[in-house]
Protein backbone atom coordinates (compact mmCIF):
# COMPACT_ATOMS: atom_id res chain seq x y z
CA UNK A 1 0.00 0.00 0.00
CA UNK A 2 2.78 2.41 0.97
CA UNK A 3 4.36 2.21 -2.47
CA UNK A 4 1.01 3.14 -4.09
CA UNK A 5 0.92 6.38 -2.12
CA UNK A 6 4.58 7.10 -2.90
CA UNK A 7 4.05 6.50 -6.62
CA UNK A 8 0.84 8.58 -6.74
CA UNK A 9 2.55 11.32 -4.73
CA UNK A 10 5.54 11.41 -7.11
CA UNK A 11 3.27 11.71 -10.17
CA UNK A 12 1.07 14.39 -8.57
CA UNK A 13 4.12 16.38 -7.44
CA UNK A 14 5.62 16.30 -10.94
CA UNK A 15 2.31 17.48 -12.49
CA UNK A 16 2.09 20.40 -10.03
CA UNK A 17 5.70 21.44 -10.68
CA UNK A 18 5.31 21.06 -14.46
CA UNK A 19 2.33 23.46 -14.34
CA UNK A 20 4.32 25.98 -12.27
CA UNK A 21 7.47 25.81 -14.42
CA UNK A 22 5.57 25.39 -17.73
CA UNK A 23 7.37 22.11 -18.51
CA UNK A 24 4.29 20.21 -19.72
CA UNK A 25 5.89 18.94 -22.92
CA UNK A 26 9.00 17.71 -21.07
CA UNK A 27 6.78 16.00 -18.49
CA UNK A 28 4.86 14.12 -21.17
CA UNK A 29 8.10 13.10 -22.89
CA UNK A 30 9.48 11.85 -19.57
CA UNK A 31 6.81 9.14 -19.26
CA UNK A 32 7.92 6.80 -22.08
CA UNK A 33 11.57 7.79 -21.65
CA UNK A 34 11.52 6.85 -17.98
CA UNK A 35 9.82 3.54 -18.64
CA UNK A 36 12.39 2.66 -21.29
CA UNK A 37 15.18 3.77 -18.96
CA UNK A 38 13.90 1.20 -16.45
CA UNK A 39 14.30 -1.63 -18.98
CA UNK A 40 17.66 -0.32 -20.20
CA UNK A 41 18.94 -0.12 -16.62
CA UNK A 42 17.73 -3.63 -15.74
CA UNK A 43 19.31 -5.14 -18.85
CA UNK A 44 22.60 -3.31 -18.52
CA UNK A 45 22.84 -4.46 -14.89
CA UNK A 46 21.85 -8.05 -15.72
CA UNK A 47 25.36 -9.40 -16.34
CA UNK A 48 26.81 -8.16 -13.05
CA UNK A 49 23.78 -9.23 -11.03
CA UNK A 50 23.88 -12.78 -12.42
CA UNK A 51 27.63 -13.08 -11.99
CA UNK A 52 27.61 -11.87 -8.36
CA UNK A 53 24.65 -13.98 -7.50
CA UNK A 54 26.66 -16.95 -8.77
CA UNK A 55 29.83 -15.84 -6.99
CA UNK A 56 27.96 -15.30 -3.72
CA UNK A 57 26.51 -18.79 -3.94
CA UNK A 58 29.98 -20.20 -4.59
CA UNK A 59 31.54 -18.32 -1.64
CA UNK A 60 28.85 -19.76 0.60
CA UNK A 61 29.39 -23.34 -0.64
CA UNK A 62 33.18 -22.92 -0.53
CA UNK A 63 32.93 -22.43 3.25
CA UNK A 64 33.57 -18.67 3.33
CA UNK A 65 30.48 -18.09 5.49
CA UNK A 66 31.52 -20.70 8.06
CA UNK A 67 35.07 -19.35 8.29
CA UNK A 68 33.76 -15.81 8.64
CA UNK A 69 31.35 -16.92 11.36
CA UNK A 70 34.23 -18.43 13.34
CA UNK A 71 36.20 -15.20 12.94
CA UNK A 72 33.29 -13.11 14.17
CA UNK A 73 32.17 -15.28 17.07
CA UNK A 74 34.07 -13.39 19.85
CA UNK A 75 32.55 -10.09 18.69
CA UNK A 76 29.07 -11.59 18.36
CA UNK A 77 29.33 -13.04 21.88
CA UNK A 78 29.84 -9.53 23.24
CA UNK A 79 27.08 -7.87 21.21
CA UNK A 80 24.60 -10.71 21.70
CA UNK A 81 25.09 -12.40 25.09
CA UNK A 82 22.19 -14.75 24.29
CA UNK A 83 24.40 -16.59 21.76
CA UNK A 84 26.48 -18.07 24.62
CA UNK A 85 23.62 -20.21 25.89
CA UNK A 86 21.53 -20.60 22.71
CA UNK A 87 23.46 -22.42 19.98
CA UNK A 88 20.64 -22.12 17.40
CA UNK A 89 20.53 -18.35 17.95
CA UNK A 90 24.31 -18.17 17.49
CA UNK A 91 24.03 -20.07 14.20
CA UNK A 92 21.21 -17.94 12.78
CA UNK A 93 22.82 -14.69 13.90
CA UNK A 94 26.25 -15.35 12.44
CA UNK A 95 24.58 -16.81 9.33
CA UNK A 96 22.57 -13.62 8.89
CA UNK A 97 25.57 -11.34 9.30
CA UNK A 98 27.87 -13.42 7.10
CA UNK A 99 25.27 -13.74 4.32
CA UNK A 100 24.73 -9.99 4.39
CA UNK A 101 28.50 -9.48 4.28
CA UNK A 102 28.74 -11.59 1.12
CA UNK A 103 25.74 -9.80 -0.42
CA UNK A 104 23.35 -12.76 -0.20
CA UNK A 105 20.29 -10.76 0.86
CA UNK A 106 17.84 -13.56 0.05
CA UNK A 107 19.68 -16.00 2.30
CA UNK A 108 20.19 -13.45 5.09
CA UNK A 109 16.58 -12.43 5.72
CA UNK A 110 15.10 -15.81 6.84
CA UNK A 111 18.03 -16.32 9.26
CA UNK A 112 17.62 -12.79 10.61
CA UNK A 113 13.91 -13.40 11.18
CA UNK A 114 14.61 -16.69 13.00
CA UNK A 115 17.23 -14.96 15.16
CA UNK A 116 14.76 -12.17 16.01
CA UNK A 117 12.14 -14.73 17.00
CA UNK A 118 14.61 -16.46 19.32
CA UNK A 119 15.43 -13.15 21.04
CA UNK A 120 11.82 -12.59 22.16
CA UNK A 121 11.53 -11.96 25.89
CA UNK A 122 8.92 -14.46 27.17
CA UNK A 123 7.80 -11.99 29.86
CA UNK A 124 7.05 -9.26 27.30
CA UNK A 125 6.68 -10.93 23.89
CA UNK A 126 5.68 -7.76 21.99
CA UNK A 127 8.60 -5.63 23.26
CA UNK A 128 11.79 -5.15 21.23
CA UNK A 129 14.80 -6.32 23.27
CA UNK A 130 18.22 -4.65 23.34
CA UNK A 131 19.66 -7.55 21.31
CA UNK A 132 16.99 -7.11 18.62
CA UNK A 133 17.76 -3.41 18.27
CA UNK A 134 21.46 -4.22 17.87
CA UNK A 135 20.67 -6.82 15.18
CA UNK A 136 18.51 -4.31 13.29
CA UNK A 137 21.26 -1.66 13.45
CA UNK A 138 23.83 -4.17 12.14
CA UNK A 139 21.48 -5.18 9.31
CA UNK A 140 20.52 -1.66 8.27
CA UNK A 141 24.14 -0.43 8.29
CA UNK A 142 24.67 -2.82 5.34
CA UNK A 143 28.23 -4.02 5.94
CA UNK A 144 29.21 -5.69 2.65
CA UNK A 145 32.41 -7.05 1.18
CA UNK A 146 31.31 -6.41 -2.42
CA UNK A 147 28.38 -3.99 -2.85
CA UNK A 148 27.54 -5.74 -6.12
CA UNK A 149 24.24 -4.00 -7.01
CA UNK A 150 25.88 -0.57 -6.83
CA UNK A 151 28.89 -1.83 -8.77
CA UNK A 152 26.47 -3.18 -11.41
CA UNK A 153 24.72 0.19 -11.56
CA UNK A 154 28.01 2.05 -11.97
CA UNK A 155 29.24 -0.36 -14.66
CA UNK A 156 25.93 0.00 -16.53
CA UNK A 157 26.45 3.78 -16.52
CA UNK A 158 29.80 3.34 -18.28
CA UNK A 159 32.07 3.72 -15.27
CA UNK A 160 35.47 2.14 -16.11
CA UNK A 161 36.31 1.40 -12.45
CA UNK A 162 33.02 0.37 -10.79
CA UNK A 163 34.77 -1.15 -7.75
CA UNK A 164 36.95 1.81 -6.78
CA UNK A 165 34.31 2.93 -4.25
CA UNK A 166 34.91 -0.21 -2.14
CA UNK A 167 37.20 1.33 0.53
CA UNK A 168 34.83 4.29 0.90
CA UNK A 169 31.82 1.95 1.27
CA UNK A 170 33.64 -0.18 3.86
CA UNK A 171 34.71 2.81 5.97
CA UNK A 172 31.26 4.37 5.75
CA UNK A 173 29.25 1.28 6.66
CA UNK A 174 31.62 0.29 9.51
CA UNK A 175 31.40 3.77 11.01
CA UNK A 176 27.63 3.95 10.66
CA UNK A 177 27.24 0.51 12.26
CA UNK A 178 29.56 1.60 15.08
CA UNK A 179 27.73 4.84 15.73
CA UNK A 180 24.34 3.12 15.46
CA UNK A 181 25.40 0.51 18.03
CA UNK A 182 26.76 3.24 20.30
CA UNK A 183 23.45 5.11 20.03
CA UNK A 184 21.56 1.88 20.76
CA UNK A 185 23.76 1.31 23.83
CA UNK A 186 23.07 4.78 25.23
CA UNK A 187 19.34 4.63 24.44
CA UNK A 188 19.21 1.25 26.17
CA UNK A 189 20.92 2.58 29.31
CA UNK A 190 18.73 5.68 29.30
CA UNK A 191 15.61 3.50 29.14
CA UNK A 192 16.82 1.38 32.06
CA UNK A 193 17.70 4.25 34.39
CA UNK A 194 15.29 6.96 33.27
CA UNK B 1 45.27 -3.21 -4.84
CA UNK B 2 41.48 -2.88 -5.14
CA UNK B 3 41.82 -3.73 -8.84
CA UNK B 4 42.96 -7.25 -7.99
CA UNK B 5 40.53 -7.82 -5.13
CA UNK B 6 37.53 -8.81 -7.26
CA UNK B 7 39.33 -11.15 -9.70
CA UNK B 8 41.26 -12.74 -6.82
CA UNK B 9 38.07 -13.20 -4.83
CA UNK B 10 36.50 -15.02 -7.78
CA UNK B 11 39.51 -17.31 -8.05
CA UNK B 12 39.73 -17.89 -4.28
CA UNK B 13 36.08 -18.93 -4.16
CA UNK B 14 36.64 -21.38 -7.05
CA UNK B 15 39.79 -22.78 -5.48
CA UNK B 16 38.20 -23.19 -2.05
CA UNK B 17 35.16 -24.92 -3.54
CA UNK B 18 37.35 -27.26 -5.63
CA UNK B 19 39.41 -28.03 -2.52
CA UNK B 20 36.17 -29.15 -0.83
CA UNK B 21 35.44 -31.29 -3.93
CA UNK B 22 32.44 -29.11 -4.80
CA UNK B 23 31.43 -28.57 -8.42
CA UNK B 24 32.30 -24.87 -8.53
CA UNK B 25 31.04 -24.21 -12.04
CA UNK B 26 27.63 -25.83 -11.46
CA UNK B 27 27.17 -23.90 -8.21
CA UNK B 28 27.89 -20.65 -10.02
CA UNK B 29 25.48 -21.57 -12.81
CA UNK B 30 22.74 -22.15 -10.25
CA UNK B 31 23.53 -18.84 -8.55
CA UNK B 32 23.57 -16.96 -11.85
CA UNK B 33 20.14 -18.40 -12.69
CA UNK B 34 18.94 -17.11 -9.31
CA UNK B 35 20.31 -13.71 -10.29
CA UNK B 36 18.09 -13.80 -13.35
CA UNK B 37 15.06 -14.44 -11.12
CA UNK B 38 16.10 -11.54 -8.90
CA UNK B 39 16.38 -9.33 -11.94
CA UNK B 40 12.95 -10.38 -13.18
CA UNK B 41 11.44 -9.55 -9.80
CA UNK B 42 12.90 -6.02 -9.64
CA UNK B 43 12.42 -5.15 -13.35
CA UNK B 44 8.73 -4.09 -13.17
CA UNK B 45 9.48 -1.90 -10.15
CA UNK B 46 12.41 -0.28 -11.98
CA UNK B 47 10.17 0.55 -14.97
CA UNK B 48 7.44 2.15 -12.82
CA UNK B 49 9.82 4.00 -10.53
CA UNK B 50 12.12 5.32 -13.26
CA UNK B 51 9.00 6.64 -15.00
CA UNK B 52 8.00 8.51 -11.82
CA UNK B 53 11.55 9.70 -11.14
CA UNK B 54 12.11 11.02 -14.66
CA UNK B 55 8.73 12.82 -14.46
CA UNK B 56 9.88 14.43 -11.20
CA UNK B 57 13.19 15.39 -12.82
CA UNK B 58 11.69 16.87 -16.03
CA UNK B 59 8.95 18.79 -14.21
CA UNK B 60 11.59 20.65 -12.21
CA UNK B 61 10.37 19.14 -8.91
CA UNK B 62 13.72 17.48 -8.12
CA UNK B 63 15.55 20.75 -8.54
CA UNK B 64 13.01 22.64 -6.41
CA UNK B 65 13.19 20.09 -3.58
CA UNK B 66 17.00 20.13 -3.68
CA UNK B 67 17.05 23.91 -3.57
CA UNK B 68 14.54 23.98 -0.71
CA UNK B 69 16.55 21.50 1.38
CA UNK B 70 19.97 22.80 0.37
CA UNK B 71 20.75 24.86 3.54
CA UNK B 72 20.13 21.79 5.70
CA UNK B 73 22.25 19.55 3.48
CA UNK B 74 25.12 22.00 3.06
CA UNK B 75 25.40 22.21 6.84
CA UNK B 76 26.19 18.48 6.96
CA UNK B 77 28.43 18.63 3.87
CA UNK B 78 26.01 16.53 1.79
CA UNK B 79 25.42 17.60 -1.86
CA UNK B 80 21.82 18.94 -1.93
CA UNK B 81 21.28 17.21 -5.29
CA UNK B 82 21.10 13.90 -3.40
CA UNK B 83 18.12 15.08 -1.29
CA UNK B 84 15.60 12.81 -3.06
CA UNK B 85 17.84 9.79 -2.52
CA UNK B 86 18.05 10.43 1.24
CA UNK B 87 14.28 10.73 1.47
CA UNK B 88 13.54 7.50 -0.42
CA UNK B 89 16.48 5.28 0.65
CA UNK B 90 15.09 4.08 4.02
CA UNK B 91 11.70 3.21 2.45
CA UNK B 92 12.27 1.45 -0.89
CA UNK B 93 15.33 -0.25 -2.34
CA UNK B 94 14.22 -0.22 -5.98
CA UNK B 95 13.10 3.42 -5.77
CA UNK B 96 16.52 4.29 -4.35
CA UNK B 97 18.15 2.44 -7.25
CA UNK B 98 15.97 4.37 -9.73
CA UNK B 99 16.83 7.71 -8.10
CA UNK B 100 20.51 6.73 -7.98
CA UNK B 101 20.51 5.86 -11.70
CA UNK B 102 18.79 9.18 -12.49
CA UNK B 103 21.36 11.15 -10.47
CA UNK B 104 24.31 9.32 -12.06
CA UNK B 105 22.90 9.98 -15.54
CA UNK B 106 22.31 13.65 -14.73
CA UNK B 107 25.64 14.51 -13.06
CA UNK B 108 27.99 11.81 -14.37
CA UNK B 109 28.84 8.50 -12.77
CA UNK B 110 32.36 9.62 -11.80
CA UNK B 111 31.47 13.12 -10.60
CA UNK B 112 31.58 13.87 -6.88
CA UNK B 113 27.78 13.63 -6.80
CA UNK B 114 27.82 10.34 -8.76
CA UNK B 115 30.35 8.80 -6.38
CA UNK B 116 28.53 10.10 -3.30
CA UNK B 117 25.33 8.48 -4.61
CA UNK B 118 27.13 5.16 -5.20
CA UNK B 119 28.67 5.13 -1.70
CA UNK B 120 25.30 6.04 -0.15
CA UNK B 121 23.58 3.18 -1.99
CA UNK B 122 26.33 0.74 -1.02
CA UNK B 123 26.57 1.60 2.65
CA UNK B 124 22.93 2.06 3.70
CA UNK B 125 19.86 -0.16 3.66
CA UNK B 126 16.09 0.11 3.35
CA UNK B 127 15.84 0.70 7.09
CA UNK B 128 12.05 0.95 7.52
CA UNK B 129 11.46 -2.05 5.29
CA UNK B 130 13.97 -4.19 7.23
CA UNK B 131 12.51 -3.16 10.59
CA UNK B 132 8.96 -3.91 9.48
CA UNK B 133 9.87 -7.33 8.04
CA UNK B 134 11.82 -8.49 11.11
CA UNK B 135 9.45 -7.11 13.74
CA UNK B 136 6.28 -8.20 11.95
CA UNK B 137 7.63 -11.76 11.69
CA UNK B 138 8.51 -11.80 15.40
CA UNK B 139 5.26 -10.12 16.53
CA UNK B 140 7.02 -7.10 18.05
CA UNK B 141 4.77 -4.06 18.56
CA UNK B 142 6.79 -1.81 20.86
CA UNK B 143 9.97 -0.98 18.93
CA UNK B 144 11.49 1.16 21.75
CA UNK B 145 14.64 2.97 20.52
CA UNK B 146 15.23 0.77 17.48
CA UNK B 147 14.11 3.27 14.82
CA UNK B 148 16.07 6.27 16.19
CA UNK B 149 19.21 4.13 16.56
CA UNK B 150 18.89 2.78 13.00
CA UNK B 151 18.26 6.28 11.66
CA UNK B 152 21.36 7.60 13.44
CA UNK B 153 23.31 4.87 11.64
CA UNK B 154 21.72 5.95 8.32
CA UNK B 155 22.49 9.63 8.92
CA UNK B 156 26.11 8.72 9.72
CA UNK B 157 26.21 6.74 6.49
CA UNK B 158 24.93 9.67 4.41
CA UNK B 159 27.29 12.24 5.95
CA UNK B 160 30.31 9.92 5.66
CA UNK B 161 29.42 9.01 2.04
CA UNK B 162 29.74 12.65 1.08
CA UNK B 163 33.04 12.87 2.96
CA UNK B 164 34.61 9.64 1.67
CA UNK B 165 33.51 10.42 -1.89
CA UNK B 166 35.79 13.43 -1.74
CA UNK B 167 38.77 11.97 0.12
CA UNK B 168 38.80 8.20 -0.27
CA UNK B 169 38.16 7.52 -3.95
Amino acid sequence: MLMSYIFAGMVLLSIIFAVITGQGAALAAAVPQGAQAGITLAISMAGSICLWSGAGRLMEKAGFTDRLAKLLSPLLGRLFPGTKTDKALARDLSGNICANFLGLGNAATPMGIRATQRMIDPQQPTLATDQMCRLIVLNTASIQLIPSTVAALRASMGCPTPFDILPAVWVTSFCSAGLGLLAAYFFGRLAKHG
Amino acid sequence: MVDYLVPLLLFAACAAALHKKENAYDIMLGGAAEGLHLLRSILPALVLLLTAVSMLRQSGAVEAISRFLSPLFSFWGIPPETAILLLIRPISGSAALAVGADLMAEYGVDSTIGRTVAIMLGSTETTFYTISVYFAAAGIQKTRYCIPAALIADMTGFVLSALTARFLV
